[in-house]
């Protein structure tokens, strides 16, 4: 059934944010939001999306609240999800440093780093909760870092001045996602979640306009299989690899948060795309994917280029040495530049410094698209085995790629697309503009503004699900508890999957000439030439109109091999891929739309004179959220205008 | 330095859980030992697709060695010839021209295939379900410093839960024995304060769901602490064992 439309001119974007002092919102909201009783919640069932951090948290708690929660994962297992390469640590407000850390300075330090494009209600809340993950990993037996005294180490990343980053070896990611797939098993164990692997949503259902369901591909079987819920969460991660090549795992994929945009979520700031400036650098063109080296080695590691392009040049002949090279003769351009926090910079500024040394010349490497991330200084200052302790298993890493060692040569890095700070606009409840379709983690738009700081996607992932969802769910859930179950044999349920049959024997009857991952490929290059580190007007139009082409090759010429109803990775990756292509698009449009630079979105035509980047809060201050109007249809623009009532705005300064 | 080879790949083809298997031989040109292996089945898995060939389905995922998807026996070794890595981070660099190279599934009872070189570990999952936690409830947890943890106890059951749950362990052992995956969350746990509490529960659940699901015994070859990728030691199964009896003595 089809949802009354209302006039464009009547869509308001409302986050529903408390009303009060910012300080006390979440706890007000806490005190006044509906819950449902006990002996309801097992009368409730919830599907979640995705078992990263997000998901898996969030599956967990809502298990151990009584609910029943299905969930579902493309991988094998639940602890194969992405988040578990998330390597340098988590942040949290605990001060246990007594360096002057505060939720304040938490909320302050994100607000800014996103360069005032996030909401501070939610912001804050998550800075507030974040004290209370670590107490939870801790007490699940994740293994973080300790002092010789027993307690907690912290380390620093970039974007701040206190150490409040906790982490496991380099490794974080995998012990904290550990954690909550061991909460979530314990469940499973229980009998209150359900757990379906080896399946990929493919379409959402919506009856009488409210989220009741979802139609899964069994990457197994190929079978198409439909579930229901009373309400849907979507834990799905970003949508990085419509790059192509990114240090997204190889199935990671935006296409949940496309179908749920096809049904009326809007998608909001797609073309806030991070590019991480600590990978390892593209090296042939039969690469799949993009390595990153952790930002915890920016507290040890000094990043330079050659002082002098001759130099440079003799390098990339193999001519000379980076060792060869004087200390006098080394430009430390980030120490250069931003005295005030030097290696550690926010990401963003990290990366587009790393680019303009590259592009006038002073790159290294074969390709002269690196730059070095030097150790020697913290190896004669604390000795090898320090460095080996903290971030021996990356160098082990950086070793095994690129066959070096990095503790006898600087290793070589360059930036790669990361993580999208864009995604389903989702209101303070972390709800869609869907009813009874949330949305968490990276698969939202929601805290990290332009650009999100190191240590931060954990966070954020974790909040939502251990400690915002599990409240706000229950205040949409609380006058659902008289709807009975509902029967998959309903027509919307039949109507969606024929329309999902419908788009699958598409693809497969396309029989063209070109493998998937061909035609990915091009859109990647597309994406990272015109729509990448900078941007302009002008290449911004040339994306949209090459990307259009790739669709028309996609839908004409794309060759899918094997069955159907058969383990099929290829058609897998064709339906993800036909997603990609439209993401894409909505990056450009996104990204041609914003007429200013903020955060990880650099329009070339709006910079400072030194080549920061230059905001425009008179016009340009609101969340942008594109509302889906059909195939061929353009989206319309809506627009959630960010209000600042607790922070002064002002340009980003990491030079003083 | 970056150099090309040519190899001959056999590679083990099975359609279906149920279908009867065979090794079938690929020929691959001017590979770039730059690659890394997966990535020579990904320009493998081009080149058959350009034939209209079914391609060769094996698991992968995250590509950097920490998801633990990556499966595949290569000459005889879990993971391959390379030490401390998985599949997904060898190299071409580590193979010379001319060589042939046998590509198997991880075979086990415990581990049925499920097409190609893909197969179910859901053992695995089904395994830490059985005890494989510590029972807390999100929530009203005490400050994460206020148990102190010594450095060498938090090192050490750090060093156990680096464990990415790949099975190569379980396809390196003669007897398909899961002792060293067990092992290794088993110690994680009660290295630490807060997992004594259920240690001899937790000991005896995943013992016995391990025996339940096929997994042979242990013959203490070592075969699994030489191919782990992520050299989990065999001291965690010596651990294990002491658990197991002291929990079977309390009974």
């Amino acid at each position: 059934m089809k949802q009354q439309e209302k006039p464009l001119e009547e869509i308001k974007i409302d986050p529903r944010i408390p009303e009060g002092p910012l300080a006390e919102k979440w706890t007000n909201y806490k005190a006044h939001q509906k819950l449902v009783n006990p002996s309801n919640k097992r009368r409730l069932d919830i599907i979640v999306v995705g078992t990263g951090l997000a998901g898996a948290s969030a599956a967990a708690s809502l298990g151990e609240l009584g609910f029943n929660v299905l969930s579902f994962c493309i991988q094998d297992s639940p602890r194969r999800a992405h988040s578990i390469a998330a390597q340098g640590g988590i942040n949290a407000a605990k001060n246990y440093q007594n360096d002057g850390d505060s939720v304040y300075r938490l909320f302050y330090d994100t607000i800014k780093g996103g360069d005032y494009r996030a909401r501070e209600a939610n912001v804050y809340r998550l800075a507030e909760v974040s004290g209370n993950i670590i107490d939870q990993c801790v007490a699940q037996g994740v293994p973080f870092a300790r002092e010789y005294g027993g307690l907690l180490d912290n380390r620093s990343f970039g974007g701040a001045q206190v150490s409040r980053t906790f982490y496991a070896k380099g490794q974080t990611g995998q012990q904290l996602l550990l954690g909550a797939y061991s909460a979530m098993s314990r469940q499973i164990a229980k009998g209150t979640v359900k757990l379906f692997p080896r399946r990929e949503m493919v379409d959402v259902v919506i009856i009488e306009g409210r989220a009741r369901g979802i139609i899964v591909r069994n990457l197994v079987t190929g079978k198409i299989e439909r579930y229901s819920a009373h309400a849907v969460v979507i834990a799905s991660g970003g949508y990085g690899n419509a790059y192509f090549l990114s240090t997204n795992a190889m199935a990671s994929n935006g296409s949940a948060a496309i179908q749920i945009y096809k049904k009326g979520a809007y998608f909001a700031n797609p073309s806030f795309v991070q590019i991480h400036p600590t990978c390892i650098p593209v090296h042939g063109d039969y690469q799949s994917k993009l390595t990153l080296m952790s930002e915890s080695l920016r507290n040890d590691g000094r990043i330079w280029v050659p002082k002098r392009k001759e130099d440079a040049e003799a390098i990339r002949a193999g001519k000379l040495k980076p060792t060869d090279l004087k200390e006098e003769d080394r430009d430390y351009y980030l120490e250069r530049r931003y005295p005030a926090f030097g290696n550690l910079v926010p990401r963003d500024v990290a990366s587009r410094a790393a680019k303009e040394r590259c592009d006038a010349g002073y790159g290294v490497g074969n390709t002269g698209l690196a730059v070095y991330l030097d150790f020697s200084d913290a190896i004669s200052r604390l000795g090898i085995n320090v460095i080996k302790e903290r971030y021996g298993n990356l160098f082990q890493m950086y070793e095994k790629i690129v066959d070096d060692n990095p503790y006898e040569t600087p290793m070589m890095i360059y930036p790669a697309i990361h993580y999208t700070m864009g995604g389903i606009w989702v209101d303070y409840e972390l709800q869609t503009s869907v009813k009874g379709l949330f949305c968490i983690g990276e698969a939202n738009f929601s805290d990290h503004g332009a650009n999100r700081l190191g240590a931060s996607a954990l966070m954020q992932g974790l909040a939502d699900g251990y400690f915002v969802l599990p409240y706000t769910i229950q205040n949409y859930l609380s006058d659902q508890i008289q709807v009975p179950r509902f029967s998959t044999d309903l027509p919307e349920f039949e109507d969606t999957e024929k329309s999902v049959n419908d788009r699958v024997k598409r693809i497969m009857n396309i029989k063209g000439k070109r493998s998937v991952d061909s035609i990915h490929r091009e859109l990647g290059l597309i994406m990272w030439e015109y729509v990448g580190m900078s941007r302009n007007k002008e290449g911004l139009q040339i994306a949209l109109d090459k990307i259009k082409e790739v669709r028309k090759e996609f839908w004409t010429n794309v060759y899918v091999p094997g069955e159907e109803y058969d383990f099929n990775t290829e058609l897998a990756k064709a339906l993800r891929l036909a997603d990609f292509i439209e993401i894409g698009e909505l990056i450009a449009r996104d990204a041609l739309m914003r007429e200013e630079s903020c955060g990880g979105h650099f329009r070339e035509e709006y910079q400072t004179p030194d080549g920061e980047a230059k905001r425009n809060d008179e016009e340009f201050s609101f969340v942008s959220c594109w509302k889906y109007n059909g195939e061929g249809e353009e989206p319309t623009l809506l627009k959630e205008p960010l209000i600042y009532e607790f922070v002064q705005r002002q340009q980003r300064n990491y030079k003083e | 330095m970056e150099k090309f080879i040519n190899i001959t790949l056999k590679i083990w083809r099975q359609a279906g859980p149920k279908a009867k298997g065979r090794f079938e031989t690929y020929q691959l040109e001017k590979v770039s030992t730059d690659s890394s292996f997966l990535e020579m089945l990904d320009i493998l898995n081009e080149k058959l697709i350009s034939e209209h060939i079914d391609p060769i389905a094996f698991d992968h995922d995250c590509r950097e060695g920490i998801c633990g998807m990556c499966s595949l026996y290569i000459n005889g070794h879990p993971h391959g010839p390379d030490t401390e890595i998985t599949t997904c981070q060898l190299h071409m660099r580590k193979f010379k021209d001319g060589d042939t190279i046998v590509v198997e599934p991880w075979r086990s009872a415990g581990f049925p295939v499920i097409k190609d070189l893909v197969v179910d570990r859901g053992a695995f999952d089904k395994i830490i379900q059985a005890g494989g936690y510590i029972s807390v409830n999100t929530g009203g947890v005490p400050d994460g410093n206020a148990i102190p943890i010594p450095k060498e106890h938090a090192d050490e059951a750090m060093d156990a839960a680096t464990c990415i749950g790949c099975g190569a362990c379980v396809a390196a052992c003669k007897n398909g024995s899961a002792m060293l995956f067990v092992s290794a969350k088993v110690s994680h746990l009660a290295l630490l304060p807060q997992g004594k509490v259920e240690a001899a529960r937790r000991v005896k659940a995943m013992v016995a769901k391990m025996d339940e699901l096929g997994f042979g015994n242990c013959t203490n070859t070592r075969a699994c602490e030489a191919e782990c990728p992520k050299n989990i030691s065999i001291s965690n199964i010596a651990r294990l064992n002491r658990q197991f009896l002291s929990a079977k003595f309390k009974d």
